[in-house]
């Protein structure tokens, strides 16, 4: 028992002492693949943190899927700031009363420092030859898509077809739930999330296209090698936001708002936006986009406001319960 | 004249109020919350939430899939059990953790590397897609999932209950020209079905709320392979928690009622069997003679 007290009792102290160190510490909620992007921003803000102000900042993250981490905010998880990768998610915390009414005019581009493009990845020459949403629909055609109700990914990949249904001539709400039917259709599965859908899609070679972000096509790239498969733009995709938000409730109580402020107003700096970049994130920084030209080619996109006037507003019409998704399955 | 029992544990009252509070909290606490939250809608509202179309065929997937994965295993649980308690073989001992194992792995890793065995490209499904076999994403492959994850229970379950029968019950019979099949149907079986069943009833329950190793072996189609669990998980990531609640309890309901079926089975089969048969007269009655 006495020999283990000693380094117990150190650790301890360590631990204390750490926390001591530290001046203020900063809780960031975000989604699951987040992870890249912020392990390498969280270190480039300490150090322009604490040149400017000498404050040692501790920053801590959780990750978890979208929809999960903000019912855990909401359920007295004591995050600062959330950074998400949809916006119905952060306007649940508004509703709630967690995070300013107004999140999305608080930061510029609409509280998103940068976008992802919704594309496809193909076998290695494209033997099918899939160029754009109509192919997918095609008979015979295998797309692996992650469930398009329960996950993000699918959610974007749904409403990306969608899109490009209703801007075909003639296009309306009807034939455009009509092809999306039709594309969900060659569907042999729903993946669980959008990393289960690349290993179905990959590892498991099932399936002719993949569809999913810009910035996983790039993993996939460096899992698998870039040899086995093809990157396609199609003629009209999404353009998805990653929005941020300071949790109001949070910050008052913690005194952290200050620093909560500063940390998500970094994201928009130069070394911010050039981490996106690096991480295959869409910067909004035009010279920078045009700097990393070769990885981000030029892709006619829309974004969720602009088609389907906000992103609670087509939650709630396509994926609610009884909605367009249900009604494709379900005819009453 | 006040007689004092003696017992090995002191003290029936406070065993029986620790029992109370310990499964009040854990069990009847959590529960009651759940109910109460459902209760918030009305018994319409939770009948049409459990009456929808999809909801409807989820439950026909789940509960479907976890009875014929129990009842698998029932089989072949009973037969793993009795070699490893009947027979030495070299290696038994491994074979007997090897049994352990599905307890102990991470349910998502058995998800993934049973769906990754029986994919289109896999070391079995490759074997299995050519004969027109399809397992991994389709509602065979959230049976083969369900039976991994049981499989323990029913082994387990009826280890000591085989250990129990002596070798010495087997011979009274044969001596008493009882045939194999005479021995097992009339001696053995009727000893071990309570504890089969019992191994079937937590097989069963464990499977109908089984999420993890499932999701990534069934497709998740909906109307053809999408599971309960996942209509509570779909509902939670429209903040409905309402409605993720009420599809909870009326799962929950179902399975008490077949569980309670279950119990009651086996209360039948216990009484059948054990009081008014003693293994020795069973041994006699296989081959007609009176005990």
């Amino acid at each position: 028992m006495i020999p283990f007290r000693r380094p117990l009792s150190a650790l301890l102290l360590a631990l204390v002492a750490s926390a001591a160190l530290a001046d203020a510490s900063l809780l960031n909620a975000s989604y699951d693949v987040a992870r890249d992007v912020f392990k390498d921003y969280n270190p480039l803000f300490q150090k322009y943190w604490k040149q400017k102000t000498g404050e040692n900042l501790e920053l801590k993250q959780s990750h978890g899927g979208s929809s999960k981490q903000v019912r855990a905010v909401a359920d007295g998880l004591e995050a600062d700031v959330v950074t998400m990768n949809q916006a119905n998610d952060i306007e649940f915390l508004a509703e709630k009363g967690l995070v300013a009414k107004d999140w999305a005019k608080k930061f510029p581009n609409n509280a998103s420092p940068y976008t992802s493009a919704m594309l496809f990845i193909v076998r290695k020459g494209n033997p099918k030859a899939l160029k754009d949403w109509g192919d997918l629909a095609a008979p015979g055609i295998q797309v692996i898509v992650p469930h398009p109700k329960n996950t993000g990914n699918g959610r974007n990949t749904y409403l990306s077809a969608w899109a490009w249904a209703l801007k075909q001539p003639g296009g309306n709400d009807k034939t455009a739930q009509a092809f999306v039917g039709k594309l969900l259709k060659n569907a042999p599965l729903f993946a669980a999330g959008g990393r289960d859908a690349t290993t179905t899609f990959m590892q498991r070679q099932m399936g002719d296209v993949l569809v999913t972000f810009e910035s996983e096509a790039e993993l996939i790239a460096r899992e698998f090698g870039k040899g086995g498969f093809e990157v396609i733009y199609p003629s009209l995709t999404l353009q998805t936001e990653f929005p941020v938000a300071i949790v109001d409730k949070v910050v008052d109580k913690k005194g952290t708002r200050h620093q909560a402020q500063a940390y998500l107003d970094y994201l928009w700096s130069k070394e911010g936006q050039e981490n996106a970049a690096q991480n295959y994130l869409r910067p909004r920084d035009a010279a920078l986009l045009k700097k990393y030209g070769e990885q981000f080619p030029a892709v006619k996109t829309f974004t969720v406001d602009e088609v389907f006037g906000g992103a609670s507003k087509a939650f709630a019409t396509h994926f609610k319960d009884g909605g367009s998704f249900d009604q494709i399955y379900v005819q009453k | 004249m006040a007689t004092k029992t003696h017992r090995v544990l002191p003290g029936f009252g406070l065993a029986l109020g620790y029992t109370l509070v310990y499964l009040s909290l854990l069990i009847l606490l959590p529960l009651g919350g759940m109910v109460l939250k459902a209760s918030e809608l009305g018994f319409g509202q939770i009948m049409d939430i459990a009456l929808s179309e999809r909801s409807l065929a989820a439950f026909r997937v789940t509960f479907g899939a976890s009875l014929l994965a129990a009842t698998v295993n029932a089989f072949f649980g009973l037969v793993v059990a009795w070699i490893l308690v009947r027979y030495p073989f070299p290696g038994k001992r491994f074979v007997d953790a090897l049994v352990d194992l599905p307890f102990a792995l991470p349910t998502a890793v058995a998800g993934i590397t049973l769906s990754t065995l029986y994919a289109g490209n896999g070391w079995l499904g490759s074997y299995l897609e050519p004969l027109g076999i399809k397992i991994a994403y389709t509602p065979s492959g959230i049976v083969v999932a369900l039976i991994f994850i049981t499989l323990p229970f029913v082994v387990r379950t009826l280890q000591p209950v085989i250990e129990d029968i002596e070798s010495d019950v087997e011979e009274a019979a044969a001596s008493l020209g009882a045939s194999r099949w005479q021995t097992f149907s009339r001696v053995i079986f009727p000893a071990i079905a309570p504890a089969l069943l019992t191994g079937f009833a937590m097989a069963f329950s464990r499977a109908v709320g089984e999420y993890g190793s499932v999701i990534f072996i069934a497709g998740n189609l909906p109307l053809i392979s999408e599971i309960t669990p996942l209509l509570i998980i779909s509902k939670l990531e429209q903040y409905d928690v309402l409605g993720a609640t009420a599809l909870a309890v009326v799962m929950l309901a179902i399975s008490f009622l077949l569980l309670l079926g279950i119990n009651f089975l086996q209360w039948w089969a216990a009484n059948r069997y054990k009081n008014e048969e003693p293994l020795e007269a069973a041994a006699s009655r296989a081959v007609g003679g009176q005990p």
